[in-house]
């Protein structure tokens, strides 16, 4: 057991720190989504060229990391800097698209060449990764796309699109889904995107008859199952730990300012009421660093045994930030409400990552029924 | 990172289980198990067991008997040992005197007293509480005066934990009543055997006497039993605070309750399945499994930290609310899990007699009153809220 990270690592995580310190800063942020637009064009390219979308993939892959602790140590700190550019979804694309050994695409997600998104959410799904309802029909050797996919994130940014589409099996089956690349401009496939509350950008994505040529299909038919809960696994681990680097900025600005306002003549951080919320909080960050470290350590291990812990620490991580959220604002009063300030951004965010791929009631079932098995 | 055990550490682990198996008595660890009363001779039994191996101090150094094991090692012992329904390791003597003694006392106080630790000769307890000072532990009043080559001390302890079985008792003494309160107190160790020396049980919320007041009427206490330098008490009852805690979270303890409580959700029965299968009991066992998991962890990034040389701070008291909490959240499921079944008092049963069966299922004798124990938890060793104040203290620099 070592519980301190490579130098490999350290590095990684140093470079990454002062870079977003220096250029990332809370104005640039507000400025990018004040002008509408999606991300920094600019700054993703930078951060593809310092190497953080290779530190997501194995070396085989093209990379040179891939492991949950490469995951970790980098959402940790775009969570910290309150990162919007679309590394999500270079992970979760990028990790599906690996598996089926198409390496010429996970190059340019690397190099940051081209942004391509999954499009696997559906209407009636909500967490459920087994629910689809968009159907892919057998027309001759083409299969024909029809259905509507929700909260795609980067769906409108993106060059291509993968797209979850049932070949057979009912609408909750886990076989009989699976996955197409469908190029951005497919004639029948209509995007509309639309701001996240948190100041990233979802789409929502209709396929009418969109027709696909048989190269169009990633791995086997009916078998797209497996890839995207690995590749939600890895995005899961990632989202934790971004929710980790969220609430220590979260934390940090709420003791300056417990040590700054002053009411009645003192600082508020005098107040007992105040510094009691505050130790609980600080007790249950570091549960949630250490939930990620449980992630991030069997995320390679075998289905289960992965499934069990980033589901059980996406869980604290869920529960964690609605209290570093709350409690944070709460603390600082009206100031801690408003846009100007940092806070309320965090606040979003760490709100926010409870509502992608699971909220902390539907992984506490999931917890209880991988611990069953 | 690496989360990993090495061959060293699982060769470690079998061999502590291999032990267990083969040296800790079943009727011992089926009281354990059953969460019943364990007599002065079990505990005895069960310290002379591990010291004939030469595991009962695992954080003492070498030359004084001990294992000087790391953090991981502590764990696997702890893990193993909770796993086999060992029963815990008296801390007054073990964990809490004995640092004191090798960080403060004197070389011959160590040789005096330290080998009687591990012998069994002395049963320590400890005398920090009175009645008007509890989580405010500065407040000590009790009485010794200089007189001579004697302190004579006069005064009053309480809730002093299994001081019924005792013959010494380490204790926190006001030496200069005109200091402020941190100043003038020292450490001093009592023969229990001196004249003037009275213990009066305590019987608490689970019918049980594990408490008691332990009054002190002049004690004629030789000044060779005085620990390091004479008003410098707190500074050593402090260094017990922070320093040498490596069992506050208690990971083991909850990991064997955890086990247990899955065990009497899969088999008694709500609704006509069992209660385990019910959503929402099911959904908090799990996410107290999660916090242990997380929180195990918690304890060894700490405990590993402390051990690298880092100064702990906050860490212990974080390690002292979360692993209470987490402690006393599954004596309240195993509780509940019972059911009706929790209400019988079964007394008989809990101390042992050989006629008494169990009501209700497996555990339920326990579960009651082991709820209602545990709520001492959170008061003892400095309240939870006193921990959060130390917390808070040491990030908000106020």
């Amino acid at each position: 057991m070592d519980f301190n990270h490579t130098e490999e690592r350290v590095m990684l995580r140093d470079t990454l720190q002062r870079f977003l310190g220096d250029s990332y800063t809370h104005d640039h942020r507000r400025a990018v989504i004040a002008l509408e637009r999606a991300y920094d064009e600019t700054v993703f390219s930078a951060l593809a060229e310092l190497g953080v979308l290779g530190a997501l993939f194995t070396e085989e892959q093209g990379g040179f990391g891939g492991h949950g602790f490469d995951l970790s140590v980098v959402f940790e700190e775009l969570g910290r800097a309150g990162v919007i550019e679309p590394l999500l979804s270079a992970l979760l694309s990028g990790s599906i698209l690996a598996g089926m050994g198409r390496d010429e695409l996970v190059a340019e997600i690397i190099t940051g060449e081209q942004i391509i998104a999954l499009a696997h959410g559906e209407t009636d799904a909500r967490y459920d990764l087994n629910h689809v309802a968009t159907t892919a029909q057998a027309q001759g050797d083409e299969r024909v796309l029809t259905g509507t996919k929700t909260n795609v994130l980067f769906g409108a940014q993106a060059g291509h699109l993968i797209v979850s589409a049932r070949e057979s099996g009912d609408v909750w089956d886990e076989a009989g889904i699976s996955l197409f690349l469908v190029p951005i401009d497919a004639e029948g496939l209509t995007v509309v995107d639309h701001p996240n509350l948190d100041g990233t950008s979802g789409a929502t994505v209709t396929l009418q008859q969109v027709r696909l040529d048989p190269a169009a299909r990633l791995g086997q038919a009916g078998a797209g199952f497996a890839a995207i809960e690995a590749a939600v696994a890895r995005a899961l681990t990632a989202l934790s730990a971004e929710a980790l680097g969220a609430m220590e900025v979260a934390r940090d600005l709420t003791v300056a300012y417990l040590k700054e306002r002053k009411q009645f003549g003192v600082p508020i951080g005098k107040f007992q009421a105040l510094q009691h919320r505050m130790a609980d909080m600080l007790i249950e960050i570091e549960q949630v660093r250490s939930g990620v470290i449980l992630a991030a350590g069997h995320l390679d291990g075998p289905r289960p045994e992965r499934e069990r812990h980033v589901s059980a620490f996406k869980n604290l991580a869920g529960r964690v930030a609605a209290l570093v959220a709350e409690e944070c604002i709460q603390m600082h009063g009206g100031i801690g409400m408003t846009d100007e300030y940092a806070l309320s951004h965090y606040a979003r965010r760490l709100t926010m990552i409870d509502h992608q791929f699971g909220d902390v009631d539907h992984h506490l079932m999931r917890f209880t029924a991988f611990g069953a098995e | 990172m690496d989360l990993t055990y090495s061959t060293k550490d699982e060769a470690f682990r079998a061999e502590i289980r291999a032990w267990l198996k083969d040296t800790l008595p079943k009727d011992l660890s089926e009281k354990v198990r059953l969460g019943k009363r364990l007599s002065k001779a079990d505990i005895e039994l069960w310290h002379s067991l591990l010291n004939a191996r030469g595991w009962l101090a695992p954080n003492w150094p070498r030359a004084y008997g001990g294992c000087e094991w790391n953090a991981v090692q502590r764990h696997i012992f702890e893990e193993e040992c909770c796993l086999a329904h060992a029963p815990r390791n008296l801390p007054f003597g073990l964990s809490m005197l004995a640092p004191v003694l090798l960080a403060f006392g004197s070389e011959a106080q160590r040789q005096r007293f330290l080998p009687r630790i591990l012998d069994g000769q002395d049963w320590w307890c400890q005398g920090y509480s009175e009645p008007g000072a509890g989580s405010d532990l500065a407040a000590v009043k009790t009485r010794a005066v200089r007189e001579d080559d004697h302190y004579v001390v006069n005064g009053q302890k309480t809730w002093t934990t299994l001081g019924q079985h005792a013959n010494w008792i380490f204790c926190l003494v006001r030496t200069d009543p005109d200091a402020i309160k941190q100043e003038g107190i020292s450490f001093l160790l009592i023969d229990m055997n001196t004249p003037g020396v009275t213990v009066r049980p305590i019987v608490l919320i689970d019918g049980e006497a594990e408490v008691n007041e332990v009054f002190f009427d002049d004690v004629r206490v030789p000044v060779e039993n005085l620990v390091g330098e004479e008003n410098k008490g707190w500074t050593y009852a402090k260094y017990l605070l922070t320093h040498e805690r490596t069992n506050i979270a208690g990971v083991g303890f909850s990991n064997a309750a955890l086990a247990t409580l899955k065990k009497v959700a899969g088999q008694v029965q709500s609704g006509g399945r069992p209660l385990a299968d019910t959503q929402l009991f099911a959904a908090r066992m799990a996410q107290v499994e999660i916090d242990l998991m997380a929180m195990a962890m918690t304890n060894l990034r700490m405990v590993s930290a402390a051990a690298s040389g880092k100064a702990p701070g906050a860490e212990s008291s974080m390690l002292k609310i979360k692993g209470t909490v987490i402690r006393q959240e599954l004596t309240s499921l195993l509780r509940r899990a019972n059911g009706p079944d929790a209400q019988p008092f079964q007394s008989d049963f809990l101390n042992g007699g050989h006629n008494a069966e169990e009501l209700g299922p497996e555990h339920a004798a326990g579960a009651g009153p082991n709820y209602l124990n545990m709520r001492k938890l959170s008061i003892f060793g400095g309240s939870n809220e006193v921990q959060r104040t130390i917390i808070t203290k040491s990030i908000l620099e106020l």
